[in-house]
C-alpha cells in the first residue's frame, strides 16, 4: 500500500490518465469483437454477419462513456470503464454463443437472448451517463439517506406483493411489470441500501463506537444500537424465507456488516455479524428444503439418481473437460446443462470450459481488478460519506462476484444470483452500470486536485494604490 | 477507518484467492477423473464425432459410418451385413457401448489409442478430422456364410479354426441380429427387443464364444489323447479293458450304457470311437485319474479363466475337480465339464496339426489411416496337448469315423481327407430336453490342415430321435470346409 492514491487527501496534480482510458478502452472493444469472430469461425468456419454491427456498437458505447467520463468526471479512475466494458462485451459475446446452440434456444426457453443483452446493456450504458450527468456530487445523496431505506425495503418486498411477484426454479425474486417485462429488484436494491448504510452510519458511527461496555475484551454494544442490526438481520432472513433468495440476504447482511465495521472500526461487530449470520443459516438450512437441498449438492455434487446427472454435476463436468486451456469458444458443451441456466447463472461453466483455467482465471482476476479499483476509490475518498458508500457498493460487487463465482465452482452452495455484466439479465447489466457510475463518481471527486490554496496576502507585494 | 478498510480489503483478496484455489483444483487437479467420467456426456459425443474406423473380412468393409441429424452424435455406425457378421463385430451404439471387436478394438476404431497419435497429429496440423484405424481380420466370407447358411433358423454356433496359424475362419452364432438396428440413439425399441427377458433367443449372445454346452462324445476325443498319452492305451488299434455295460465305481451299481452296443466291450480307441462307445471312454477316464484328465484338457485350453482372448474373450471352457463317477462321466462329456464351440474347434485342430495347438485369433492387423501396419498378428504355438504320434493316431481314428460311421455320408469330401466326431449331449434332467447335436472335424490337404471346425445345434425344430451330431451338425461342418477349401484354392 505505498502508492500515493493512498492518501485521503491527494496532494493535487494527479494526473487525469484519460488517455490511459482511451488505450485500455480500445482493448477492451476489440478483445470481445475478436472473441465474436472466433466463435463464427470454429461453429461454420466463416467470419458471423453480425461482426461488424456488433464491433459498431459496442465501440460506440465505450466511445461515448469516455467522452462523458472525460469531460464530466475527468479526474475518475481509469481503470473501471475499461473492465466494466470488456465485461460487459464478453458476457454478449458468451450468450450470443450459447444462443448457437439451438437446443437451449427453443422459442419455449425465450429464444436468442444475446439482442435483448445488448439492448439491456445499452440502457445500463445510458443510466451510468445520467448518473455522471446529473449526480454532480455524491454527497447529494446523503440527503436521501431515509428515502434510500424506504425504496430499498420496498424493492426488497416487491416479489413478495401478489400479482405482480413471480417464483421461478423455487425462488421468488422476479417481479413482472405489465410493459416492461420482468426485472429483479433487488439488483436494484443492493445499490440504494448501500446509500442508505453509508448515510446512517456516518451519522450513528460514533454512537455505535464509543457508547460501548467492554465484556471480555470485546465491546458489546447498548441494547439501542444493537437494534438496526437485528433488524437488518430479520429482513435478510425474511428475504431468505419467504423469496428463498440465499444469495441476497447474504450479501444484505454482509455488506451491512462490513460497513459497520468499517464506520466503528470495531471487530466487536464482526463477531455479532458472524454469529448471528451463522444462526441464520443453520436455521434456514434446516427448515426450508430448498436450501437444505442447495447444500447437499454442494457437498455432493457428483451424486444423484444413476441416469439423472443433476445441473450441479453437469456444471462441475464443464469446468473438467476445460482442462488447462479449454475446448476454444463455440467448442465446448455446457448446453449440457440445459434451460437457460448456461446463459444466466452458470455462465462462468461456459468460460471454464471454452476458455479454459487460463480464461477464468483471467476474468477472476478482471474482477479482483475492478474490485481493487474500488476499494481504492474508498481508501482516496475524502469525506466519511463517500467513503463509506465507495466500500459499501465495492462491497456489494465483490461479495455478489464471490457469491456468484463460488456458488458455481462448489466453494459455497448455489445462490441464484447473477455474475455481474458477465450473465444473461436485464436488471443486473443495468443496475451494475450504475454501481460503476457511481464509483466513478466518487473517484473524480477524490482524485480531483485539491482547490489551489487562498494567496497568502503577506506573499504579495506591497503595492500603492494611487487615487 | 482507512485501517478496517485495508481489512475488508484483504478479506476480499481471500475470497478471490479462494475462487481461483477452487478453480485449480477443478480444472487441473480433478480435470482428468471429470473429462473420462462415465456420466459426463463429452466422452460419447467425442466418441461418434468422427467416422469410426472400419472391420474388414477378406478386405472388404463390414461396417461403415453415416453422418446423422442427431444434435449430440454427428456418426453412426452402419453393418454391411449385420446379421451374418453380428457374432464377430457385436455393435457400436450410441446409447448402448459396444461389444465383440467393436468394444475390444473400440480405441483403434475411434483412432484414440495412443498407436495413433503420430496419426493424429499429422491430421490435426493439416486440419483434418481424426480418423480412426481400420481392423483387418482373419474371418473368411465365405465359410462365414456357409455356417449362417447351415445354421438357418436353429440356435446353433459354428467356431471355424486354421490348425496350422490359429486363424479364427468363421464364427457363427444364430439366431443373429442385425446390429445396425441398435446403432443410433433412438433405438430403444429395437434394444428391448433383443434382451434376453424379452426374447428367448437371446440375439446378442455369441453362442460361438461365449456360451458353453456338455460337450458330450466330441469330448472323446480328448479322454483318448488323456488315454495314449499318459499310457493307458498303447495305441488306437489296442484292444481297452472295459466292460459293458459298465459300472460306475463308488456307486451304487448306476451304470452307463451304448447306444450301440454290439462292438463296445473291450473295444479298440478307433472302434469305440467310430460307435461311440460311452463305456470305454468312461473307464478311460477313470483309469488315467481325474488329475490327469485336467492336465490333459487344460493343455488344450480348458480351465483358463478370462485369459482366452482372440482378442474377444471367450468364455471358460471348464473341466472341474470332480469325484470318480463324475470324472468317469466326464471321459464321455456327459458331466460337470463344458466347453465352447470354440473350444472344440481348438481340440479338433490340435489333433489335425499334429498336436501343435496353436492359439486361436481373429485380428491379424491393426492398419493406421495413412495404411501403416500398427500391429501385426505372428501365429504362435500356445500348447502342445499331444506328441506328433498321439496326433496321428487320432487322426486316423477320427478319419475312420468320417469313412465308416454314421455321419461319413454328410461330412467326406472328395479327394481330401476328412477327420471328425460326432456328439449327442444330453440336457435337463433326466435327459428332459431336447440335447445338443454336436460336430468337429477337420479336412486335410497334402499333410496339412487348413480348417478345423466344430457345430452346435441347440434344439432344432426336429424329432427328437433326429438330434444327433450326424443328422444336424456334420452337414454344417462339411459346408463350412468346403467352402475353406475351395476359397484356398
Amino acid at each position: 500500500m505505498s502508492s500515493t492514491s493512498n492518501t485521503t487527501v491527494s496532494t493535487g496534480g494527479l494526473p487525469s490518465r484519460r488517455n490511459t482510458e482511451l488505450a485500455m478502452l480500445v482493448f477492451a472493444v476489440l478483445v470481445p469483437v475478436l472473441a465474436y469472430a472466433n466463435v463464427g469461425l470454429a461453429k461454420d468456419g466463416s467470419l458471423p454477419a453480425g461482426m461488424a454491427g456488433y464491433g459498431l456498437g459496442l465501440g460506440l458505447l465505450a466511445g461515448v462513456t469516455h467522452l462523458v467520463v472525460r469531460r464530466w468526471a475527468p479526474y475518475a479512475d481509469p481503470l473501471m470503464l475499461p473492465i466494466a466494458v470488456l465485461l460487459n462485451g464478453l458476457g454478449l459475446v458468451l450468450i450470443w454463443r450459447l444462443d448457437q446452440e439451438p437446443t437451449i434456444t427453443t422459442p419455449a426457453l425465450g429464444g436468442p437472448m444475446a439482442p435483448n443483452q445488448l439492448l439491456w446493456s445499452a440502457v445500463g450504458v445510458a443510466l451510468f451517463l445520467a448518473v455522471l450527468l446529473f449526480l454532480k456530487d455524491h454527497r447529494i445523496l446523503q440527503r436521501y439517506t431515509y428515502i434510500s431505506m424506504v425504496v430499498a425495503l420496498f424493492l426488497l418486498v416487491m416479489p413478495l406483493i401478489p400479482g405482480i411477484g413471480r417464483q421461478v426454479n423455487g425462488a421468488r425474486i422476479w417481479v413482472s411489470l405489465p410493459g416492461i417485462g420482468s426485472l429483479q429488484p433487488a439488483e436494484f436494491a443492493k445499490i440504494v441500501i448501500a446509500v442508505f448504510f453509508a448515510g446512517y452510519l456516518m451519522v450513528k458511527r460514533d454512537a455505535l463506537a464509543l457508547a460501548s461496555r467492554r465484556v471480555l475484551g470485546l465491546y458489546l454494544p447498548r441494547g439501542r444500537d444493537l437494534g438496526p442490526i437485528l433488524v437488518i438481520w430479520g429482513i435478510s432472513l425474511m428475504i431468505l424465507v419467504f423469496e428463498t433468495d440465499l444469495g441476497t440476504s447474504l450479501l444484505f447482511f454482509g455488506v451491512f456488516v462490513i460497513m459497520l465495521y468499517v464506520a466503528t472500526e470495531r471487530t466487536s461487530w464482526i463477531v455479532f455479524g458472524l454469529l448471528l449470520s451463522a444462526g441464520g443459516a443453520v436455521f434456514v438450512a434446516s427448515f426450508n428444503s430448498h436450501v437444505g437441498e442447495r447444500v447437499d449438492q454442494w457437498l455432493n455434487p457428483l451424486e444423484y439418481e444413476p441416469g439423472y446427472v443433476t445441473e450441479t454435476a453437469q456444471v462441475v463436468f464443464s469446468f473438467g473437460s476445460g482442462g488447462l486451456l479449454g475446448s476454444g469458444l463455440g467448442q465446448g458443451y455446457t448446453r449440457l446443462i440445459q434451460g437457460i441456466a448456461p446463459k444466466s447463472d452458470y455462465i462462468l461453466a461456459t468460460v471454464g470450459e471454452e476458455l479454459g483455467l487460463a480464461g477464468l482465471m483471467a476474468v477472476i482476476l478482471l474482477y479482483a481488478l475492478l474490485i481493487e479499483r474500488g476499494f481504492r476509490t474508498a481508501l482516496a475518498a475524502r469525506d466519511p460519506f463517500g467513503k463509506l458508500l465507495a466500500m459499501g457498493l465495492t462491497a456489494v460487487f465483490a461479495l455478489q462476484t464471490f457469491v456468484v463465482a463460488g456458488g458455481v465452482l462448489g466453494v459455497i452452495p448455489l445462490t441464484g444470483m447473477t455474475m455481474p455484466f458477465l450473465a444473461q439479465g436485464g436488471s443486473s447489466v443495468i443496475a451494475n452500470w450504475a454501481l460503476i457510475a457511481l464509483l466513478l463518481r466518487i473517484s473524480d471527486t477524490a482524485r480531483r486536485p485539491a482547490p489551489a490554496p487562498a494567496p497568502s496576502l503577506d506573499a504579495e507585494e506591497t503595492q500603492v494604490v494611487r487615487a | 477507518m482507512n485501517k478496517p478498510m485495508r481489512r475488508v480489503a484483504v478479506f476480499c483478496g481471500l475470497l478471490i484467492v479462494a475462487l481461483l484455489a477452487r478453480a485449480n483444483w477443478v480444472q487441473f487437479v480433478q480435470a482428468d477423473e471429470l473429462q473420462n467420467h462415465s456420466d459426463n456426456r463429452r466422452v460419447l459425443i467425442e466418441r461418434f464425432a468422427h467416422p469410426r474406423g472400419d472391420i474388414i473380412v477378406d478386405g472388404e468393409p463390414i461396417t461403415g459410418s453415416t453422418e446423422t441429424d442427431d444434435t449430440d452424435f454427428r456418426y453412426k455406425r452402419t453393418y454391411t451385413d449385420g446379421e451374418l457378421w453380428a457374432s464377430v463385430t457385436g455393435f457400436s451404439s450410441q446409447v448402448y457401448g459396444s461389444t465383440m471387436l467393436e468394444g475390444v478394438e473400440d480405441d483403434f476404431l475411434t483412432g484414440d489409442d495412443d498407436r495413433l497419435f503420430f496419426n493424429n497429429t499429422i491430421d490435426m496440423l493439416t486440419g483434418e478430422d481424426q480418423r480412426g484405424g481400420n481392423v483387418v481380420t482373419t474371418l473368411n466370407t465365405a465359410a462365414q456364410r456357409a455356417a449362417v447358411e447351415g445354421l438357418g433358423d436353429a440356435r446353433g454356433a459354428v467356431a471355424a479354426i486354421d490348425p496350422r496359424t490359429g486363424a479364427i475362419l468363421a464364427l457363427a452364432s444364430t439366431p443373429s441380429y442385425d446390429p445396425s438396428t441398435i446403432a443410433g440413439s433412438n433405438d430403444g425399441e429395437a434394444w428391448n427387443a433383443l434382451l434376453r427377458e424379452n426374447n428367448p433367443d437371446d440375439p446378442t449372445l455369441n453362442r460361438a464364444l461365449r456360451a458353453t454346452y456338455p460337450p458330450g462324445s466330441t469330448f472323446k476325443i480328448v479322454t483318448a489323447a488323456a488315454a495314449l498319452e499318459n499310457g493307458v492305451v498303447d495305441d488306437v488299434d489296442t484292444e481297452t479293458d472295459t466292460p459293458t455295460p459298465y459300472d460306475l465305481p463308488d456307486t451304487n451299481g448306476e451304470r452307463v450304457d451304448n447306444q450301440l452296443d454290439g462292438r463296445c466291450e473291450n473295444a479298440t480307441l478307433r472302434v469305440a470311437l467310430i460307435d461311440s462307445c460311452n463305456t470305454v471312454f468312461a473307464a478311460l477316464s477313470d483309469e488315467v485319474g481325474n488329475e490327469e484328465m485336467i492336465d490333459t484338457a487344460e493343455s488344450f485350453g480348458y480351465n483358463q479363466g478370462q485369459d482366452l482372448q482372440v482378442p474377444i474373450r471367450v468364455e471358460e471352457s471348464v473341466y472341474p475337480e470332480d469325484n470318480r463317477p463324475q470324472n468317469a462321466q466326464a471321459g464321455f462329456g456327459q458331466a460337470s465339464n463344458r466347453a465352447t464351440p470354440l473350444q472344440m474347434a481348438m481340440v479338433a485342430a490340435s489333433v489335425a496339426n499334429n498336436g501343435s495347438l496353436m492359439e486361436p485369433y481373429m485380428v491379424d492387423r491393426l492398419v493406421a489411416p495413412n495404411l501403416n501396419v500398427v500391429e501385426q498378428h505372428e501365429p504362435e504355438e500356445m500348447s502342445r496337448p499331444m506328441s506328433r504320434e498321439t496326433a496321428q493316431q487320432l487322426q486316423s481314428a477320427m478319419e475312420s469315423v468320417v469313412e465308416e460311421g454314421p455321419s461319413g455320408p454328410a461330412a467326406a469330401i472328395d479327394g481330401v481327407r476328412v477327420g471328425g466326431k460326432t456328439g449327442t449331449a444330453q440336457r435337463g434332467e433326466n435327459n428332459s430336453e431336447n440335447p445338443y447335436a454336436w460336430f468337429i472335424s477337420y479336412a486335410m490337404l497334402d499333410d496339412e490342415s487348413p480348417v478345423a471346425v466344430a457345430v452346435v445345434v441347440e434344439d432344432a425344430e426336429v424329432e427328437r430321435n433326429e438330434i444327433s451330431g450326424s443328422g444336424l451338425a456334420a452337414p454344417i461342418a462339411h459346408d463350412v470346409m468346403q467352402a475353406v477349401l475351395d476359397s484356398a484354392n
